[in-house]
């Protein structure tokens, strides 16, 4: 079996890093966000990076920290909108933003990954979003509808968050946060998993595995994780 | 004239035992509370999930569970969890049957506008556009004009648009307009408690049939 068991971030994107590279990162808001990862490439350093994630993080965390040092020169992203230092470098024209709707970046990113360049959705038709895009009619069962043409996402190292991975990087996520992370990780070039528990060959019930190891090439646990809850809604307890 | 939570409950009658349901963000939001007795539905959070439970109890939060508003929520008996890719499928694809949605403008046409206003911070559709694309039925909650008295339900939207024709039913403070199908004209429906015909009329800019 090929290792592809790290000790830590730093290990596990060791080699792999460039200026202007392509980074796709895992999460929805602060959940499901590839923790460790965002803070290592903060060490890193590296730089002009194009960023493919859902948000944009909030100032401090997620994402965020690659904002504040500037790493970032590009996102894409479909809401951006928890975050202070990522408006005040948009508008002063320091970092490029591409908008997507949610459902066509999630469907650019599954492409990407399974080798389909492109593909027409409906989704935009009529909107800023279609512009300059390849428009066709096809017959559907509601009469003839015009759709546009939508290009695959691929990245040069994709980040991603599961709950648990068996050594084969066979991963399981938990609830909510699995969001974008599955499509993301067969769409790295190098797919970098950071995980909250590893378990033993054999371990995983095959029927219950999220993502096959297949698109894991480098694997670690992290430690003492942090999230973050952005909006902490609650109810009362009924008075007994 | 409805309250917020009047106009909430009205939008709540339009749903139907067995429906898939996606709640946007705000207002729309509280239709939740007013589910009717006897209707069953199960709402979809576009993040990923179907399912969506209450707020937790304080102390039970899960930063692994959240709603598209990034809300901590629970689950229930019939939760599945699912990635954003399978999510959008279901809406994409026209599996769910209900989108209750805010919106800054609606045209007579069916155009919505709600994402962008020029000239000021955008921050980004999410899944709005998805949602007018691909959910089978679409209602906009919104309130019946903007802060500064300008009609919200307009003859053409001046906003750059979120979906073309899309919108089915508009519930205001003041009224219900809805159409049969995409393509036809708007009607009036109801008329909230004190509201007449010729004041919905002063105060409305699109079309619609009494």
């Amino acid at each position: 079996m090929a290792n592809k068991l790290y000790p830590d971030a730093k290990a596990a994107l060791d080699g792999l890093l460039f200026d202007g590279m392509t980074i796709m990162s895992g999460g929805f808001g602060l959940c499901g966000i590839p923790e460790k990862l965002i803070a290592a490439l903060r060490d890193a350093g590296v730089k002009d990076l194009t960023v493919i994630s859902n948000n944009a993080g909030v100032d401090g965390f997620g994402l965020g920290q690659l904002l504040e040092t500037r790493q970032i020169a590009k996102m894409i992203s479909s809401y951006v909108g928890e975050n202070k230092e990522f408006e005040r470098q948009y508008l002063a024209g320091e970092l490029q933003l591409e908008f997507n709707p949610q459902g066509t970046l999630a469907e650019r990113i599954r492409a990407g990954g399974a080798g389909i360049p492109g593909f027409y959705t409906k989704t935009g038709v009529g909107t800023l979003v279609a512009e300059g895009k390849e428009h066709k009619d096809f017959a559907t069962a509601s009469g003839t509808e015009t759709y546009i043409l939508e290009t695959g996402l691929v990245a040069d190292v994709s980040i991603v968050k599961a709950w648990k991975a068996d050594p084969y990087g066979n991963l399981i996520f938990r609830k909510t946060s699995r969001n974008f992370n599955p499509m993301m990780a067969t769409a790295g070039k190098v797919t970098v998993v950071e995980v909250e528990e590893l378990v033993p060959a054999g371990t995983f019930d095959p029927d219950h595995i999220h993502t096959p190891g297949v698109f894991v090439q480098r694997l670690f646990v992290g430690r003492d994780y942090e999230k973050r809850i952005e909006q902490r809604t609650v109810r009362q307890r009924e008075p007994a | 004239m409805w309250t917020r939570d009047q106009q909430a409950a009205r939008a709540a009658k339009e749903l139907q035992d067995g429906f898939y349901v996606n709640l946007g963000i705000g207002m729309p939001t509280l239709v939740a509370n007013f589910i009717p007795e006897g209707v069953d539905v199960t709402l979809q959070s576009e993040n990923g999930m179907l399912g969506m439970g209450p707020f937790p109890f304080a102390g039970e939060e899960d930063p692994d569970l959240i709603n598209a508003g990034k809300q901590t929520i629970t689950e229930l008996d019939r939760t599945s969890y699912f990635s954003s890719a399978d999510s959008f499928a279901m809406i994409r694809g026209g599996h769910i049957d209900l989108s209750i949605l805010g919106a800054m403008e609606v045209a007579d046409n069916g155009d919505i506008a709600n994402w962008m206003i020029p000239g000021k911070m955008v921050k980004g559709m999410g899944g709005a556009m998805d949602l007018v694309a691909g959910v089978k039925k679409i209602i906009v909650l919104m309130e019946h004009n903007a802060k500064d008295g300008s009609a919200k339900f307009k003859t053409a939207c001046t906003l750059p648009l979120t979906g073309k024709g899309v919108v089915d039913m508009v519930i205001s403070e003041l009224a219900v307009l809805a159409r049969p199908a995409k393509g036809a004209p708007f009607k009036l429906i109801e008329l909230a408690p004190g509201i007449d015909l010729d004041i919905l009329k002063v105060r409305t800019e699109g079309h619609f049939e009494a």
